[in-house]
Protein backbone atom coordinates (compact mmCIF):
# COMPACT_ATOMS: atom_id res chain seq x y z
CA UNK A 1 0.00 0.00 0.00
CA UNK A 2 1.13 3.34 -0.49
CA UNK A 3 2.13 5.42 2.65
CA UNK A 4 0.89 8.55 1.18
CA UNK A 5 -2.33 7.01 0.60
CA UNK A 6 -2.64 5.78 3.73
CA UNK A 7 -1.71 8.61 5.43
CA UNK A 8 -3.99 10.76 3.45
CA UNK A 9 -6.98 8.76 4.24
CA UNK A 10 -6.04 8.85 7.90
CA UNK A 11 -6.23 13.16 7.38
CA UNK A 12 -9.43 12.56 5.23
CA UNK A 13 -11.32 10.39 7.53
CA UNK A 14 -10.22 12.44 11.00
CA UNK A 15 -11.39 15.81 9.16
CA UNK A 16 -14.72 13.67 8.47
CA UNK A 17 -15.66 12.52 11.64
CA UNK A 18 -14.29 15.61 14.02
CA UNK A 19 -16.36 17.46 11.64
CA UNK A 20 -19.46 15.06 12.46
CA UNK A 21 -18.74 15.39 15.75
CA UNK A 22 -18.33 19.04 15.97
CA UNK A 23 -22.00 19.31 14.75
CA UNK A 24 -23.21 17.27 17.19
CA UNK A 25 -21.08 18.77 20.34
CA UNK A 26 -20.94 22.42 19.00
CA UNK A 27 -22.89 24.66 21.39
CA UNK A 28 -24.25 27.83 18.70
CA UNK A 29 -26.21 25.89 15.74
CA UNK A 30 -24.19 28.25 13.43
CA UNK A 31 -21.06 26.50 15.05
CA UNK A 32 -23.04 22.71 14.07
CA UNK A 33 -23.33 24.22 10.61
CA UNK A 34 -19.94 24.87 9.88
CA UNK A 35 -19.07 21.82 11.33
CA UNK A 36 -21.21 19.86 8.61
CA UNK A 37 -19.02 21.78 5.83
CA UNK A 38 -16.04 20.94 7.24
CA UNK A 39 -17.78 17.18 7.44
CA UNK A 40 -18.72 17.32 3.93
CA UNK A 41 -15.35 18.65 2.42
CA UNK A 42 -13.95 15.39 4.37
CA UNK A 43 -16.33 13.39 2.36
CA UNK A 44 -15.22 14.77 -0.91
CA UNK A 45 -11.69 13.94 0.07
CA UNK A 46 -12.62 10.47 0.31
CA UNK A 47 -13.90 10.53 -3.29
CA UNK A 48 -11.07 12.18 -4.30
CA UNK A 49 -8.80 8.92 -2.47
CA UNK A 50 -10.74 6.95 -4.47
CA UNK A 51 -10.15 8.03 -7.84
CA UNK A 52 -13.72 9.90 -8.75
CA UNK A 53 -13.09 13.44 -9.04
CA UNK A 54 -16.47 13.91 -10.69
CA UNK A 55 -18.16 12.87 -7.78
CA UNK A 56 -15.78 14.85 -5.19
CA UNK A 57 -16.14 18.12 -7.27
CA UNK A 58 -20.02 17.65 -7.31
CA UNK A 59 -20.15 16.98 -3.21
CA UNK A 60 -18.38 20.56 -3.03
CA UNK A 61 -20.32 21.84 -5.48
CA UNK A 62 -24.04 20.79 -4.64
CA UNK A 63 -23.21 20.34 -0.64
CA UNK A 64 -20.56 22.89 0.46
CA UNK A 65 -21.88 25.52 -2.29
CA UNK A 66 -25.53 25.02 -2.05
CA UNK A 67 -26.85 23.02 0.87
CA UNK A 68 -24.53 23.76 3.89
CA UNK A 69 -25.01 27.61 2.78
CA UNK A 70 -29.07 26.81 2.48
CA UNK A 71 -29.11 25.95 6.02
CA UNK A 72 -26.39 28.78 7.09
CA UNK A 73 -28.82 30.98 5.13
CA UNK A 74 -31.76 29.47 7.27
CA UNK A 75 -30.33 29.74 10.62
CA UNK A 76 -29.32 33.31 9.72
CA UNK A 77 -33.01 33.94 9.13
CA UNK A 78 -34.57 32.01 12.40
CA UNK A 79 -33.56 35.75 15.00
CA UNK A 80 -34.13 33.26 18.27
CA UNK A 81 -31.93 30.50 17.11
CA UNK A 82 -29.14 33.34 15.69
CA UNK A 83 -28.75 35.58 18.56
CA UNK A 84 -28.19 33.39 21.41
CA UNK A 85 -27.46 29.94 22.55
CA UNK A 86 -29.07 27.05 22.03
CA UNK A 87 -29.96 25.32 25.22
CA UNK A 88 -27.76 22.87 26.91
CA UNK A 89 -29.51 19.86 25.83
CA UNK A 90 -26.93 17.77 24.05
CA UNK A 91 -26.43 15.42 27.04
CA UNK A 92 -30.54 14.71 27.65
CA UNK A 93 -31.49 11.19 29.19
CA UNK A 94 -32.79 9.58 26.24
CA UNK A 95 -31.00 6.39 27.63
CA UNK A 96 -32.61 3.67 25.11
CA UNK A 97 -32.56 5.42 22.13
CA UNK A 98 -28.68 6.03 22.92
CA UNK A 99 -28.30 2.34 23.35
CA UNK A 100 -30.73 1.50 20.47
CA UNK A 101 -28.40 3.36 17.91
CA UNK A 102 -25.63 2.48 19.41
CA UNK A 103 -25.89 -1.65 19.19
CA UNK A 104 -27.63 -0.85 15.71
CA UNK A 105 -24.19 1.07 14.57
CA UNK A 106 -22.07 -1.76 16.30
CA UNK A 107 -24.02 -4.35 14.21
CA UNK A 108 -23.27 -2.20 11.02
CA UNK A 109 -19.60 -1.83 11.70
CA UNK A 110 -19.33 -5.80 12.38
CA UNK A 111 -21.26 -6.62 9.28
CA UNK A 112 -19.52 -4.21 6.76
CA UNK A 113 -15.86 -5.17 8.21
CA UNK A 114 -16.51 -8.83 8.07
CA UNK A 115 -17.74 -8.53 4.51
CA UNK A 116 -15.85 -10.19 1.70
CA UNK A 117 -16.62 -7.31 -0.75
CA UNK A 118 -16.24 -8.00 -4.48
CA UNK A 119 -13.29 -5.82 -5.48
CA UNK A 120 -12.80 -5.24 -9.31
CA UNK A 121 -9.68 -6.41 -11.08
CA UNK A 122 -9.90 -3.22 -13.47
CA UNK A 123 -8.08 0.37 -13.23
CA UNK A 124 -10.38 2.96 -13.55
CA UNK A 125 -11.25 4.85 -16.64
CA UNK A 126 -8.82 7.83 -17.93
CA UNK A 127 -11.61 9.71 -18.69
CA UNK A 128 -13.82 9.06 -16.04
CA UNK A 129 -16.05 12.19 -16.81
CA UNK A 130 -17.13 10.73 -20.23
CA UNK A 131 -17.72 7.04 -18.99
CA UNK A 132 -19.69 8.75 -16.48
CA UNK A 133 -22.15 10.85 -18.81
CA UNK A 134 -22.43 7.80 -21.68
CA UNK A 135 -23.45 5.27 -18.62
CA UNK A 136 -26.38 7.86 -17.24
CA UNK A 137 -27.36 8.34 -20.99
CA UNK A 138 -26.58 4.89 -21.84
CA UNK A 139 -27.24 1.82 -19.69
CA UNK A 140 -28.76 4.26 -16.70
CA UNK A 141 -31.00 6.50 -18.88
CA UNK A 142 -34.33 5.25 -17.23
CA UNK A 143 -33.10 6.39 -13.56
CA UNK A 144 -31.63 9.31 -14.54
CA UNK A 145 -34.67 10.67 -16.79
CA UNK A 146 -36.44 9.53 -13.53
CA UNK A 147 -34.16 11.59 -11.24
CA UNK A 148 -34.99 14.97 -13.55
CA UNK A 149 -38.63 14.30 -13.63
CA UNK A 150 -38.14 14.09 -9.66
CA UNK A 151 -36.43 17.02 -9.60
CA UNK A 152 -38.64 19.12 -12.01
CA UNK A 153 -41.52 18.40 -9.82
CA UNK A 154 -39.43 19.78 -6.93
CA UNK A 155 -38.62 22.85 -8.69
CA UNK A 156 -42.06 23.33 -9.56
CA UNK A 157 -42.98 22.60 -6.13
CA UNK A 158 -41.21 25.50 -4.74
CA UNK A 159 -42.02 27.88 -7.06
CA UNK A 160 -45.64 27.42 -6.15
CA UNK A 161 -44.96 27.24 -2.36
CA UNK A 162 -43.13 30.69 -3.16
CA UNK A 163 -45.94 32.50 -5.28
CA UNK A 164 -48.84 31.90 -1.98
CA UNK B 1 9.23 19.86 -14.78
CA UNK B 2 8.72 16.88 -12.38
CA UNK B 3 10.73 14.98 -15.06
CA UNK B 4 13.83 17.14 -14.74
CA UNK B 5 13.63 16.81 -11.01
CA UNK B 6 13.08 13.73 -10.56
CA UNK B 7 16.56 12.77 -11.97
CA UNK B 8 17.85 14.23 -8.51
CA UNK B 9 15.68 12.57 -6.12
CA UNK B 10 12.67 9.78 -5.92
CA UNK B 11 9.71 11.33 -7.47
CA UNK B 12 7.14 11.67 -4.86
CA UNK B 13 9.57 14.14 -3.55
CA UNK B 14 9.97 16.11 -6.93
CA UNK B 15 6.43 16.14 -7.55
CA UNK B 16 6.16 17.40 -3.77
CA UNK B 17 8.64 19.95 -4.75
CA UNK B 18 7.24 21.31 -8.02
CA UNK B 19 3.95 21.76 -6.65
CA UNK B 20 5.89 23.79 -3.53
CA UNK B 21 7.25 25.93 -5.90
CA UNK B 22 4.17 26.03 -8.62
CA UNK B 23 1.85 27.29 -5.52
CA UNK B 24 4.28 30.00 -4.57
CA UNK B 25 4.99 31.07 -8.01
CA UNK B 26 0.86 31.19 -8.49
CA UNK B 27 0.61 33.34 -5.33
CA UNK B 28 2.90 36.05 -6.08
CA UNK B 29 1.55 36.09 -9.39
CA UNK B 30 -1.97 36.72 -7.82
CA UNK B 31 -0.82 39.09 -5.13
CA UNK B 32 1.37 41.83 -7.90
CA UNK B 33 -1.39 41.18 -10.09
CA UNK B 34 -3.95 42.57 -7.13
CA UNK B 35 -1.50 45.30 -6.09
CA UNK B 36 -1.76 46.24 -9.93
CA UNK B 37 -5.23 45.96 -10.49
CA UNK B 38 -6.33 48.15 -7.72
CA UNK B 39 -3.97 50.92 -9.01
CA UNK B 40 -5.33 50.49 -12.22
CA UNK B 41 -8.59 50.88 -11.44
CA UNK B 42 -7.80 53.89 -9.24
CA UNK B 43 -5.87 55.40 -12.64
CA UNK B 44 -8.94 54.46 -15.42
CA UNK B 45 -11.74 55.46 -12.67
CA UNK B 46 -9.71 58.62 -12.55
CA UNK B 47 -9.47 59.37 -16.11
CA UNK B 48 -12.69 58.99 -16.89
CA UNK B 49 -14.07 61.15 -14.12
CA UNK B 50 -11.55 63.70 -15.80
CA UNK B 51 -9.16 63.29 -13.06
CA UNK B 52 -5.52 62.37 -12.95
CA UNK B 53 -5.67 59.62 -9.67
CA UNK B 54 -3.07 58.29 -7.91
CA UNK B 55 0.06 60.21 -8.79
CA UNK B 56 2.40 60.98 -5.21
CA UNK B 57 3.99 57.93 -4.96
CA UNK B 58 6.52 56.88 -7.30
CA UNK B 59 6.28 57.03 -11.16
CA UNK B 60 2.46 57.87 -12.00
CA UNK B 61 1.69 56.50 -8.57
CA UNK B 62 2.55 52.83 -9.53
CA UNK B 63 3.28 52.62 -5.58
CA UNK B 64 0.48 54.17 -3.84
CA UNK B 65 -0.59 50.05 -3.66
CA UNK B 66 2.16 49.35 -1.62
CA UNK B 67 1.32 52.42 0.54
CA UNK B 68 -1.74 51.06 1.11
CA UNK B 69 -0.73 47.75 1.99
CA UNK B 70 1.73 49.24 4.81
CA UNK B 71 -1.54 51.80 6.00
CA UNK B 72 -3.29 48.14 6.15
CA UNK B 73 -0.95 46.10 8.14
CA UNK B 74 -0.45 49.03 10.78
CA UNK B 75 -4.29 49.72 11.38
CA UNK B 76 -5.51 49.06 14.38
CA UNK B 77 -7.20 45.45 14.94
CA UNK B 78 -10.58 45.32 16.06
CA UNK B 79 -13.30 42.70 17.21
CA UNK B 80 -16.28 43.98 17.87
CA UNK B 81 -17.24 42.72 21.84
CA UNK B 82 -20.29 41.62 20.84
CA UNK B 83 -19.51 38.94 17.91
CA UNK B 84 -18.53 35.44 18.51
CA UNK B 85 -14.79 35.85 18.62
CA UNK B 86 -14.01 32.48 16.49
CA UNK B 87 -16.43 32.81 13.72
CA UNK B 88 -15.65 36.38 13.59
CA UNK B 89 -11.73 35.67 12.91
CA UNK B 90 -12.36 32.39 10.60
CA UNK B 91 -14.36 34.81 7.71
CA UNK B 92 -11.38 36.44 6.34
CA UNK B 93 -9.24 32.76 6.68
CA UNK B 94 -12.41 30.74 4.55
CA UNK B 95 -12.68 34.04 2.43
CA UNK B 96 -9.27 33.83 0.74
CA UNK B 97 -8.52 30.50 -0.73
CA UNK B 98 -11.40 29.59 -2.80
CA UNK B 99 -10.02 32.63 -4.64
CA UNK B 100 -6.53 31.44 -5.16
CA UNK B 101 -7.00 27.57 -4.98
CA UNK B 102 -8.58 27.82 -8.84
CA UNK B 103 -5.77 29.18 -10.17
CA UNK B 104 -4.16 26.16 -9.89
CA UNK B 105 -5.88 24.53 -13.34
CA UNK B 106 -5.65 27.63 -15.33
CA UNK B 107 -3.32 26.61 -18.44
CA UNK B 108 -0.65 29.24 -18.91
CA UNK B 109 0.68 27.45 -21.99
CA UNK B 110 1.31 24.03 -23.37
CA UNK B 111 3.56 22.82 -20.46
CA UNK B 112 2.28 25.47 -17.91
CA UNK B 113 -0.17 24.30 -15.61
CA UNK B 114 -0.70 23.46 -12.52
CA UNK B 115 -3.18 20.56 -12.83
CA UNK B 116 -4.93 20.01 -16.20
CA UNK B 117 -8.04 17.61 -14.28
CA UNK B 118 -10.51 16.32 -16.59
CA UNK B 119 -12.69 18.37 -14.55
CA UNK B 120 -10.93 21.57 -14.99
CA UNK B 121 -14.25 23.39 -14.91
CA UNK B 122 -16.25 21.95 -12.43
CA UNK B 123 -13.40 21.99 -9.98
CA UNK B 124 -13.49 25.96 -10.89
CA UNK B 125 -17.16 26.55 -10.47
CA UNK B 126 -17.12 24.08 -7.41
CA UNK B 127 -14.46 25.68 -5.46
CA UNK B 128 -15.60 29.36 -6.81
CA UNK B 129 -19.11 28.58 -5.13
CA UNK B 130 -17.52 28.14 -1.53
CA UNK B 131 -17.22 31.84 -1.34
CA UNK B 132 -20.07 32.81 -0.62
CA UNK B 133 -19.28 30.52 2.92
CA UNK B 134 -16.56 32.96 4.08
CA UNK B 135 -18.72 36.27 3.36
CA UNK B 136 -21.57 34.21 5.37
CA UNK B 137 -19.24 33.45 8.13
CA UNK B 138 -18.35 37.18 7.82
CA UNK B 139 -21.58 38.24 8.04
CA UNK B 140 -23.37 36.30 10.56
CA UNK B 141 -19.47 36.53 13.04
CA UNK B 142 -19.41 40.32 13.18
CA UNK B 143 -22.80 39.94 14.71
CA UNK B 144 -24.22 43.66 13.11
CA UNK B 145 -27.29 44.59 11.45
CA UNK B 146 -25.88 45.88 8.28
CA UNK B 147 -22.97 43.33 8.16
CA UNK B 148 -26.06 40.21 8.14
CA UNK B 149 -27.94 42.18 5.39
CA UNK B 150 -24.87 42.41 3.37
CA UNK B 151 -24.00 38.57 3.54
CA UNK B 152 -27.42 37.94 2.98
CA UNK B 153 -27.75 40.42 -0.11
CA UNK B 154 -24.29 38.47 -1.20
CA UNK B 155 -25.50 35.10 -0.87
CA UNK B 156 -28.70 35.44 -2.58
CA UNK B 157 -26.78 37.27 -5.35
CA UNK B 158 -24.34 35.02 -5.52
CA UNK B 159 -26.42 31.57 -5.27
CA UNK B 160 -28.53 32.89 -8.34
CA UNK B 161 -26.16 33.94 -10.33
CA UNK B 162 -24.10 30.85 -10.55
CA UNK B 163 -26.98 29.89 -12.19
CA UNK B 164 -26.63 31.51 -15.52
CA UNK B 165 -22.89 31.32 -15.06
CA UNK B 166 -22.77 27.74 -14.92
CA UNK B 167 -25.58 27.43 -17.50
CA UNK B 168 -23.79 29.54 -20.42
CA UNK B 169 -20.59 27.74 -20.16
CA UNK B 170 -22.09 24.08 -20.94
CA UNK B 171 -22.82 25.32 -24.50
CA UNK B 172 -18.90 25.79 -24.47
CA UNK B 173 -18.30 22.37 -23.02
CA UNK B 174 -20.75 20.46 -25.13
CA UNK B 175 -19.06 21.48 -28.09
CA UNK B 176 -15.82 21.38 -26.82
CA UNK B 177 -16.75 17.69 -25.63
CA UNK B 178 -14.58 18.01 -22.54
CA UNK B 179 -14.42 19.88 -18.76
CA UNK B 180 -10.41 20.38 -19.10
CA UNK B 181 -9.12 23.39 -19.40
CA UNK B 182 -6.03 22.32 -21.77
CA UNK B 183 -8.16 20.55 -23.98
CA UNK B 184 -11.32 23.62 -24.03
CA UNK B 185 -7.89 25.84 -25.52
CA UNK B 186 -6.87 23.34 -27.59
CA UNK B 187 -10.38 23.16 -29.31
CA UNK B 188 -10.45 26.60 -29.63
CA UNK B 189 -7.44 26.54 -31.77
CA UNK B 190 -8.71 23.67 -34.25
CA UNK B 191 -12.26 25.42 -34.24
CA UNK B 192 -11.46 29.27 -33.66
CA UNK B 193 -12.26 31.05 -30.25
CA UNK B 194 -15.75 30.20 -28.46
CA UNK B 195 -16.86 33.91 -28.27
CA UNK B 196 -17.41 33.48 -31.88
CA UNK B 197 -19.24 30.44 -31.75
CA UNK B 198 -21.04 31.31 -28.66
CA UNK B 199 -21.36 35.56 -28.34
CA UNK B 200 -24.66 34.88 -26.66
CA UNK B 201 -23.74 32.51 -24.24
CA UNK B 202 -20.26 34.91 -23.68
CA UNK B 203 -22.35 37.97 -23.34
CA UNK B 204 -24.26 36.01 -20.37
CA UNK B 205 -21.19 34.66 -18.99
CA UNK B 206 -20.02 38.48 -18.94
CA UNK B 207 -23.08 39.65 -17.03
CA UNK B 208 -23.42 36.54 -14.49
CA UNK B 209 -19.48 36.69 -13.52
CA UNK B 210 -19.22 40.54 -12.68
CA UNK B 211 -22.71 39.74 -10.48
CA UNK B 212 -20.50 36.57 -8.79
CA UNK B 213 -17.49 38.82 -7.84
CA UNK B 214 -20.28 41.37 -6.81
CA UNK B 215 -18.79 44.56 -8.77
CA UNK B 216 -20.70 47.08 -10.52
CA UNK B 217 -23.47 47.51 -11.28
CA UNK B 218 -23.94 44.01 -8.92
CA UNK B 219 -22.17 45.62 -6.22
CA UNK B 220 -25.50 45.67 -3.73
CA UNK B 221 -24.11 43.56 -0.91
CA UNK B 222 -21.41 46.17 -0.18
CA UNK B 223 -23.40 49.15 -0.99
CA UNK B 224 -21.79 52.13 0.82
CA UNK B 225 -25.10 54.53 0.51
CA UNK B 226 -27.20 51.63 2.24
CA UNK B 227 -25.40 49.20 4.31
CA UNK B 228 -21.86 50.96 4.54
CA UNK B 229 -19.48 47.96 3.66
CA UNK B 230 -21.60 44.48 3.63
CA UNK B 231 -20.28 41.47 5.11
CA UNK B 232 -16.97 43.21 6.21
CA UNK B 233 -18.21 46.32 7.79
CA UNK B 234 -16.63 45.40 11.40
CA UNK B 235 -13.44 44.46 9.87
CA UNK B 236 -10.56 46.32 10.18
CA UNK B 237 -6.51 46.27 9.37
CA UNK B 238 -5.26 43.24 7.84
CA UNK B 239 -8.57 41.39 8.23
CA UNK B 240 -10.13 44.00 5.97
CA UNK B 241 -6.78 43.45 3.58
CA UNK B 242 -8.13 39.42 3.61
CA UNK B 243 -11.72 40.91 1.98
CA UNK B 244 -10.02 43.70 -0.25
CA UNK B 245 -7.54 40.85 -1.81
CA UNK B 246 -10.03 37.96 -1.92
CA UNK B 247 -12.23 40.33 -3.91
CA UNK B 248 -9.25 41.13 -6.39
CA UNK B 249 -7.88 38.12 -6.79
CA UNK B 250 -11.41 36.91 -8.02
CA UNK B 251 -11.43 39.64 -10.47
CA UNK B 252 -8.07 38.48 -12.22
CA UNK B 253 -9.49 34.97 -11.94
CA UNK B 254 -12.96 35.15 -13.46
CA UNK B 255 -11.07 37.32 -16.36
CA UNK B 256 -8.41 35.12 -17.36
CA UNK B 257 -11.04 32.33 -16.99
CA UNK B 258 -13.34 34.45 -19.75
CA UNK B 259 -10.20 34.91 -21.60
CA UNK B 260 -9.08 31.33 -21.66
CA UNK B 261 -12.66 29.56 -21.96
CA UNK B 262 -13.88 32.71 -24.81
CA UNK B 263 -10.74 34.20 -26.63
CA UNK B 264 -8.53 31.33 -26.86
CA UNK B 265 -6.85 31.51 -23.22
CA UNK B 266 -2.96 31.58 -24.36
CA UNK B 267 -3.10 30.36 -27.90
CA UNK B 268 -2.38 33.52 -30.49
CA UNK B 269 -4.23 33.86 -33.39
CA UNK B 270 -3.09 32.01 -36.74
CA UNK B 271 0.11 30.51 -34.57
CA UNK B 272 -0.14 26.81 -34.40
CA UNK B 273 -0.16 25.68 -30.43
CA UNK B 274 2.57 23.36 -31.00
CA UNK B 275 5.01 25.92 -32.51
CA UNK B 276 7.36 27.09 -29.75
CA UNK B 277 6.18 30.50 -29.86
CA UNK B 278 3.15 29.79 -28.21
CA UNK B 279 5.14 28.14 -25.84
CA UNK B 280 7.13 31.32 -24.79
CA UNK B 281 4.58 33.81 -25.54
CA UNK B 282 1.15 32.28 -24.62
CA UNK B 283 1.95 33.15 -20.58
CA UNK B 284 1.94 36.74 -21.39
CA UNK B 285 -0.79 36.40 -24.57
CA UNK B 286 -3.20 35.08 -21.71
CA UNK B 287 -2.18 38.40 -19.11
CA UNK B 288 -2.95 40.82 -22.10
CA UNK B 289 -6.09 39.14 -22.94
CA UNK B 290 -7.00 38.76 -18.99
CA UNK B 291 -6.15 42.54 -18.25
CA UNK B 292 -8.84 43.07 -21.77
CA UNK B 293 -11.47 41.98 -19.30
CA UNK B 294 -10.04 43.39 -16.33
CA UNK B 295 -10.33 47.07 -17.73
CA UNK B 296 -13.66 45.88 -18.95
CA UNK B 297 -14.83 45.72 -15.13
CA UNK B 298 -13.05 49.17 -14.68
CA UNK B 299 -14.74 50.58 -17.30
CA UNK B 300 -18.37 49.11 -16.18
CA UNK B 301 -17.97 50.19 -12.48
CA UNK B 302 -16.94 53.73 -13.98
CA UNK B 303 -20.03 53.85 -16.45
CA UNK B 304 -23.50 52.01 -14.41
CA UNK B 305 -24.94 53.19 -11.65
CA UNK B 306 -26.31 50.18 -9.31
CA UNK B 307 -29.07 48.00 -10.06
CA UNK B 308 -32.46 47.56 -7.68
CA UNK B 309 -32.20 44.36 -5.54
CA UNK B 310 -35.86 43.32 -7.24
CA UNK B 311 -34.33 44.11 -10.76
CA UNK B 312 -31.28 41.87 -9.95
CA UNK B 313 -33.39 38.77 -9.36
CA UNK B 314 -35.56 38.90 -11.84
CA UNK B 315 -32.77 39.80 -14.35
CA UNK B 316 -31.00 36.86 -13.59
CA UNK B 317 -34.51 34.35 -13.21
CA UNK B 318 -36.74 36.01 -15.83
CA UNK B 319 -33.92 36.49 -18.22
CA UNK B 320 -30.59 35.02 -18.35
CA UNK B 321 -31.80 31.71 -17.38
CA UNK B 322 -33.91 31.44 -20.11
CA UNK B 323 -31.18 32.49 -22.63
CA UNK B 324 -29.03 29.92 -21.24
CA UNK B 325 -31.34 27.18 -21.56
CA UNK B 326 -32.18 28.47 -25.63
CA UNK B 327 -28.59 28.43 -26.24
CA UNK B 328 -28.06 24.70 -24.40
CA UNK B 329 -30.95 23.70 -26.83
CA UNK B 330 -29.70 25.25 -30.08
CA UNK B 331 -25.94 23.64 -29.15
CA UNK B 332 -27.11 20.03 -28.39
CA UNK B 333 -28.98 20.81 -32.28
CA UNK B 334 -25.86 21.78 -33.82
CA UNK B 335 -22.90 20.33 -31.66
CA UNK B 336 -22.98 16.82 -33.27
CA UNK B 337 -22.59 18.40 -36.76
CA UNK B 338 -19.83 20.39 -35.79
CA UNK B 339 -17.99 16.95 -33.87
CA UNK B 340 -18.84 15.52 -37.82
CA UNK B 341 -17.46 17.79 -39.94
CA UNK B 342 -14.26 17.79 -37.38
CA UNK B 343 -14.00 14.38 -38.32
CA UNK B 344 -14.92 14.39 -41.78
CA UNK B 345 -13.34 17.76 -43.38
CA UNK B 346 -10.93 18.92 -40.62
CA UNK B 347 -10.27 21.32 -43.10
CA UNK B 348 -13.07 23.53 -42.90
CA UNK B 349 -14.17 22.91 -39.41
CA UNK B 350 -13.57 26.06 -38.37
CA UNK B 351 -15.51 28.04 -40.99
CA UNK B 352 -18.57 25.86 -40.99
CA UNK B 353 -18.36 25.74 -37.28
CA UNK B 354 -18.18 29.35 -36.87
CA UNK B 355 -20.54 30.23 -40.08
CA UNK B 356 -23.54 27.86 -38.31
CA UNK B 357 -23.20 28.82 -34.98
CA UNK B 358 -23.02 32.60 -35.91
CA UNK B 359 -26.27 32.45 -37.57
CA UNK B 360 -27.77 30.45 -35.34
CA UNK B 361 -26.69 33.05 -32.08
CA UNK B 362 -27.95 36.13 -34.36
CA UNK B 363 -31.64 34.70 -34.87
CA UNK B 364 -31.15 33.52 -31.59
CA UNK B 365 -30.15 37.16 -30.03
CA UNK B 366 -32.85 38.92 -32.13
CA UNK B 367 -35.38 36.57 -30.68
CA UNK B 368 -34.31 37.60 -27.23
CA UNK B 369 -34.56 41.42 -28.15
CA UNK B 370 -37.92 41.27 -29.53
CA UNK B 371 -39.44 39.00 -26.46
CA UNK B 372 -37.60 41.70 -24.26
CA UNK B 373 -38.81 44.92 -26.42
CA UNK B 374 -42.30 43.73 -26.34
CA UNK B 375 -42.40 43.14 -22.53
CA UNK B 376 -40.63 46.66 -22.09
CA UNK B 377 -43.05 48.27 -24.19
CA UNK B 378 -46.16 46.84 -22.37
CA UNK B 379 -45.00 48.15 -19.02
CA UNK B 380 -43.83 51.17 -20.39
CA UNK B 381 -47.93 51.14 -21.34
CA UNK B 382 -49.13 50.55 -18.21
CA UNK B 383 -47.18 52.80 -16.48
CA UNK B 384 -47.88 55.51 -18.37
CA UNK B 385 -51.47 54.54 -18.51
CA UNK B 386 -51.17 54.60 -14.86
CA UNK B 387 -52.67 51.22 -13.79
CA UNK B 388 -49.48 49.98 -12.46
CA UNK B 389 -46.69 51.85 -10.03
CA UNK B 390 -44.28 52.72 -12.02
CA UNK B 391 -41.11 49.81 -11.15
Amino acid sequence: MNPFLVLSFVVVAAVTIGGALGVVLARTVFASGLFLILSFLGVAGIYVLLEAPFLAATQVLIYVGAVAVLILFAIMLTRRVMSGQTQDNRLNNQWIAAALVAVLLFLLLVSTTFQQWNLSQESPPVDSVAALGAAFLGPYILPFEIVSVLLLAALIGAIVIARE
Amino acid sequence: MVDYFAQFMPYWAAALLWFVIYAVILLVFALVNMLFITWLERKVIGRMQDRIGANRAGPFGLFQPIADMVKILTKEDITPTAANRVIYNLGPLVVVPPAILVFAVLPFSPTISGVDLNIGLLFIFAVAGTSTLGILIAGWGSNNKYSLVGAMRAVAQMVSYEVPQLLSIVGVVMIAGTLSMQAIVAKQAQLGWFILLQPVAFIVFLIATTAEVNRTPFDLPEAESEIIAGHHTEYSGLKFGMFYLAEYISVLFVSALAATVFLGGYQIPFVPLDSPVTSILGPFVLIAKTYLFIFLAIWLRGTLPRVRVDHLMAFAWKGLVPICLLNILIVALLAPIIWTIGVTAPGIAAVAAIGMMLVANAVMFIIIFLIINSIVRRDRARMVEGTVPAR
